[in-house]
């Protein structure tokens, strides 16, 4: 066993640990954070995405210990005081999700892709979700939800959902 | 799935790493970004006595300039790469196949270092540090030496690395005034390469004067397309003779057959890729 501190959701927690116990697994059994998923077990589906230090990582892809020390944001840390982070705003009114499975993951990484480019693309957007697959194939919704959640965050107005209104 | 037990440690230091190395008994894993290593555990394909995690170890972190060199630290993470202004200068082509490496996430963990160490055929940097002549330094407890990357890759994700040792840094040449280019041929998001070419092509006039050609994915290491290089040089830059040049791409290759491609094919498609690459790298 193996001591760890680290910050999840801005709680302090102090915890012993497997070394080969996944950060996945920490944050679901150990702190109850069930919010993250497992969706595939090969690192391809991204649903377990979760920030390490304000990056995101596959947690399935990285142990528990090697958080000590750092500071993790999960899909339930990402609101504040009872509101809707813009992302998952974006998410519901644009229709972003069918089954849900895979929107947690979905939304943390749309949220690192916005912090690096505040402005992206369609392209820009499928290719910085890349590593999210969702198995409902609902990528379009998606698509405008991170581009509506991108002006929202980067204050710009919601000019940009002119474009992004017609449901295909 | 989890991984079977292991011992963990974390060094802060390359010594304490080789020492860790050294004390680790039998079975020995270093961990850089984790993002081959995991899923491989994950799935017990390796079941290490002992996990030596290098990710403490800030000295192995970070480019700097060495003369004629840019130095890469092994454990720069690629995120870093692409986003690293000595890289963006003098080593673009770096920057520019990291890019297509995996996705975002595991671009923040993966490691430059461990991409290499991994030797993956498919992997995009062995053949871009390859095409550019880059060497690598590797510790042990005897001390250091440097190993060209033409030597470090070995076989099938082998390379020069010795038991105990550990690659700590990577030299590459700068490369200014050349023109290079990545081109990665795969069908799917995150996929790995099928085929790719990274080309470096320095031009004098209206000729060019010399090319280095590393491909991805055409036999168990990366390889130099000796053939092609040996076509191009001193050749007028046009479409046409970089096209014929091209067409020596597959000699001394030995691809492999899987589910995206059989040999032959990837035969063929190399010597297309060639010819996109080296046109774009010698801006055609």
């Amino acid at each position: 066993m193996s001591q760890i501190n680290v910050r999840v959701d801005g709680a302090s927690y102090t915890d012993d640990v497997e070394p080969r116990t996944l950060l996945v697994h920490y944050l679901r059994e150990q702190l109850g954070k069930v919010g993250t998923v497992v969706g595939c077990d090969t690192s391809n589906c991204g649903a377990c995405t979760v920030h390490l230090d304000g990056e995101a990582v596959k947690s399935c892809t990285v142990f528990a210990v090697q958080a000590d020390g750092c500071e993790v944001t999960t899909i339930e840390g990402i609101g504040a005081d009872g509101a809707l982070h813009p992302m998952q705003k974006a998410f519901h009114e644009m229709h972003g999700l069918q089954c849900g499975f895979c929107t947690p993951g979905m939304i943390m990484a749309s949220i690192d892709l916005v912090n690096d480019n505040p402005d992206p693309t369609e392209d820009e957007v499928r290719e910085g979700i890349e590593g999210n697959l969702c198995r409902c194939t609902g990528y379009q919704n998606i698509v405008r939800a991170v581009q509506q959640a991108a002006g929202e965050m980067h204050g710009r107005s919601a000019g940009a959902t002119e474009t992004l209104g017609a449901q295909s | 799935m989890i991984p079977a037990p292991f011992a963990y440690a974390r060094p802060t230091t390359i010594d304490e790493a080789l020492q860790a190395v050294a004390a680790g008994g039998e079975d020995v894993k270093i961990l850089a970004g984790g993002q081959s290593l995991i899923p491989v555990m994950r799935l017990r394909l390796a079941a290490p006595e002992t996990v030596v995690d290098l990710n403490k170890i800030a000295e192995l972190r970070g480019v700097r300039e060495e003369g004629d060199a840019i130095v890469i630290g092994a454990m720069t993470t690629h995120s870093d790469v692409i986003g690293d202004p000595l890289i963006a200068r003098y080593a673009p082509l770096i920057a520019e196949a990291t890019e297509t490496v995996a996705d975002r996430q595991v671009r923040h963990r993966g490691t430059f270092g461990g991409a290499l160490a991994h030797a993956d055929p498919a992997g995009d940097l062995p053949a871009v540090a390859l095409a550019l002549d880059a060497e690598f330094v590797l510790a042990g407890l005897a001390g250091r030496r440097t190993v060209p990357a033409a030597e470090f890759f070995v076989d099938y994700l082998t390379t020069a690395l010795e038991e105990g040792e550990l690659l700590v840094e990577i030299r590459v040449p700068k490369h200014e005034g050349w023109g290079t280019h990545y081109e990665k041929f795969n069908r799917v998001a995150q996929a790995w390469s099928i085929v790719a070419v990274a080309a470096v092509v320095r031009r004098e006039g209206g000729r060019i004067a010399e090319a280095k050609i590393g491909l991805t994915n055409m036999g168990p290491t990366p390889l130099r397309a000796a053939g092609v290089e040996a076509a191009l040089s001193g050749v007028e830059a046009t479409r046409e003779a970089v096209a014929a040049a091209a067409g020596h791409a597959a000699e001394n290759t030995s691809p492999s057959s899987d589910l995206n491609a059989q040999a032959d094919y990837r035969q063929h498609l190399v010597q297309v890729l060639t010819r996109r690459a080296v046109t774009a790298a010698a801006g055609l």
